[in-house]
């Protein structure tokens, strides 16, 4: 399949995007290209021009400074998987960049290329939102923080403007008590996310403190379930405590869940529940670990588990 | 339009003038000639494709030349040492770890990189690892064996 002709242009910093875009109307950045090539050979989409950002340095690389952990938009799924730093302040981060598709798909996909694109069934807007983060973006007059929760708007719909550029993600470190988790139902094919489920759960003593879980692959924009946070937020931990919570995910689904050749609607309908529990589950065994009196002893289990 | 790139594969350095939507695929095959490296689903899922451009694997019908310029690119053709073939593909041969032939150039160049990220892989981390690379004839099981073979030589060094 080839892709139809376009202009290529190669950017070495990020001013120099800035002045590239603005000088050719309609051009798209490329980073890994791993969702934009797919999308060109398929003639889905046809840019006059795409601007190669892939070897702006400055771009890359995972700082921890300030309590979160800066994360430049070309690092690749590969690197951000191997980094001990977002393993320590972001497990569940790790955890999805981790399970992206396969080997060769972390080795070129870039996080910022992944957030932009703003596929239902991508991995990291998932996790991202349930973890608090938000996007450095460089625009036509400066630069503007962006909160996750704020970016995502709809299916391949984000709040970047037409010459906006992701420059960093800044993902908040992991407070003590926390435990994260990332549940994916992969396709078995492309590894895409059928349905993909983030959730931070804090532990106090006996009782559950903040919760917070993301959707991905249900709804066209991954989306913060409020009503399993309310329903477990407060509670003793317990496994009817966590399904009674995730039950409560069909609350927040509404009308217009995806439905494909692979997954119908009714189906992922049903399975979320399930993907939502299992998520609890694991980040709450985190929890008990980071909170354990002595502290990450191997044999120390809590008695719901 | 036509961009100037330079790319090495296989250690000989082509500079050629290329246009920016030519895919490396097509640049390995029809520019350089070298046609091991294969096209199957075109769509980034098989795997045929994949070749290690300075050293990490990429799926070669995902990538644009361009994005190649200035970079080492190895394919299943860089792999032997003259006469001499390269541990994995010893392996490959060994275990019959094929049987049309037609995934091995990709499979083998995806061993090579999970063998050089995972040393010395247990069966689980050589299906996981090879997750992005499928093959339609030899039910993975002798594959899977070739690499465990290969792994402990020194298949993951370029
Ligand atoms: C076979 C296959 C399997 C995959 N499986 C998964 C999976 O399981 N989970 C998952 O999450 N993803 C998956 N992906 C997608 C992959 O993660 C992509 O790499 C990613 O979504 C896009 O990143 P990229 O760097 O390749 O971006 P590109 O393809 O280069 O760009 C994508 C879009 O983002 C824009 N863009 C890129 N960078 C920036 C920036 N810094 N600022 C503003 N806009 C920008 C581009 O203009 C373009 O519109 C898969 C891809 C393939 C080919
Ligand atoms: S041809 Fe490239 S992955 Fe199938
Ligand atoms: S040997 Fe025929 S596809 Fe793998």
């Amino acid at each position: 399949m080839y892709a139809p002709d376009f202009a290529y242009y190669r950017a070495d910093s990020v001013a120099e995007i800035g002045r590239l875009l603005r000088a050719h109307p309609g051009a798209k950045v490329l980073a890994g290209g791993h969702s934009l090539i797919p999308l060109l050979k398929l003639r889905l989409a046809a840019p006059p021009a795409l601007i190669d950002i892939g070897r702006v340095a400055e771009l890359k690389g995972i700082a921890v400074a300030d309590g979160r952990v800066r994360i430049g938009a070309l690092t690749t799924h590969a690197e951000i998987a191997a980094s001990s730093d977002v393993a320590r302040h972001a497990p569940a981060l790790a955890a999805a960049a981790g399970v992206i598709g396969d080997p060769a798909v972390r080795n070129r996909g870039t996080i910022g290329g992944n957030v932009a694109h703003a596929d239902p069934a991508s991995d990291l807007p998932t996790v991202l939102l349930a973890l608090g983060a938000s996007f450095a973006v460089a625009t036509d007059d400066g630069e503007r923080t962006i909160p996750a929760g704020k970016f995502f708007q709809g299916m391949m719909a984000t709040a970047l403007g037409d010459h906006d550029v992701v420059t960093a993600i800044d993902v908040p470190a992991a407070p003590g008590g926390q435990g994260q988790a990332y549940e994916k139902f992969s396709h078995p094919a492309s590894r895409y996310a059928v349905i993909g489920v983030a959730a931070t759960v804090e532990l106090r003593g006996e009782t559950v403190g903040n919760v917070a879980v993301a959707l991905g692959g249900l709804v066209p924009a991954a989306v913060r379930t409020g009503s399993v946070e309310q329903a477990l937020s407060g509670r003793a931990p317990s496994a009817e405590a966590i399904a009674g919570a995730a039950a409560a995910v069909s609350n927040d689904l509404g009308d217009d869940l995806i439905g494909d050749i692979y997954a119908s609607a009714e189906y992922r309908r049903a399975m979320a529940p399930v993907c939502v529990k299992r998520a609890l589950t694991a980040a709450l065994k985190q929890a008990s670990v980071a909170d354990a009196p002595a502290a990450r002893s191997p044999w120390w289990k809590p008695s719901w588990l | 339009m036509t961009v100037p790139v330079s790319i090495t594969v296989n250690g000989q350095r082509y500079d050629r003038e290329v246009e920016p939507r030519l895919l490396l695929v097509h640049f390995l095959r029809e520019v350089v000639g070298s046609t091991g490296t294969k096209v199957g689903c075109d769509t980034s899922q098989c795997g045929a494709c994949t070749v290690l451009m300075d050293g990490v694997s990429l799926k070669s019908c995902t990538a644009l030349a361009v994005q190649a310029d200035g970079a080492e690119v190895t394919t299943i053709e860089g792999l032997a040492d003259g006469d001499a073939l390269h541990p994995l593909q010893d392996a490959f041969w060994e275990k019959h770890g094929l049987q049309c032939g037609f995934c091995t150039p990709g499979m083998i160049m995806a061993s090579h990189e999970l063998l050089r990220v995972t040393p010395d892989p247990s069966d689980a981390q050589i299906r996981h690892g090879l997750e992005g690379n499928m093959c339609r004839c030899t039910g993975y099981q002798n594959i899977v064996r070739a690499v465990r073979q290969a792994a402990g030589t020194t298949a993951g060094q370029p």
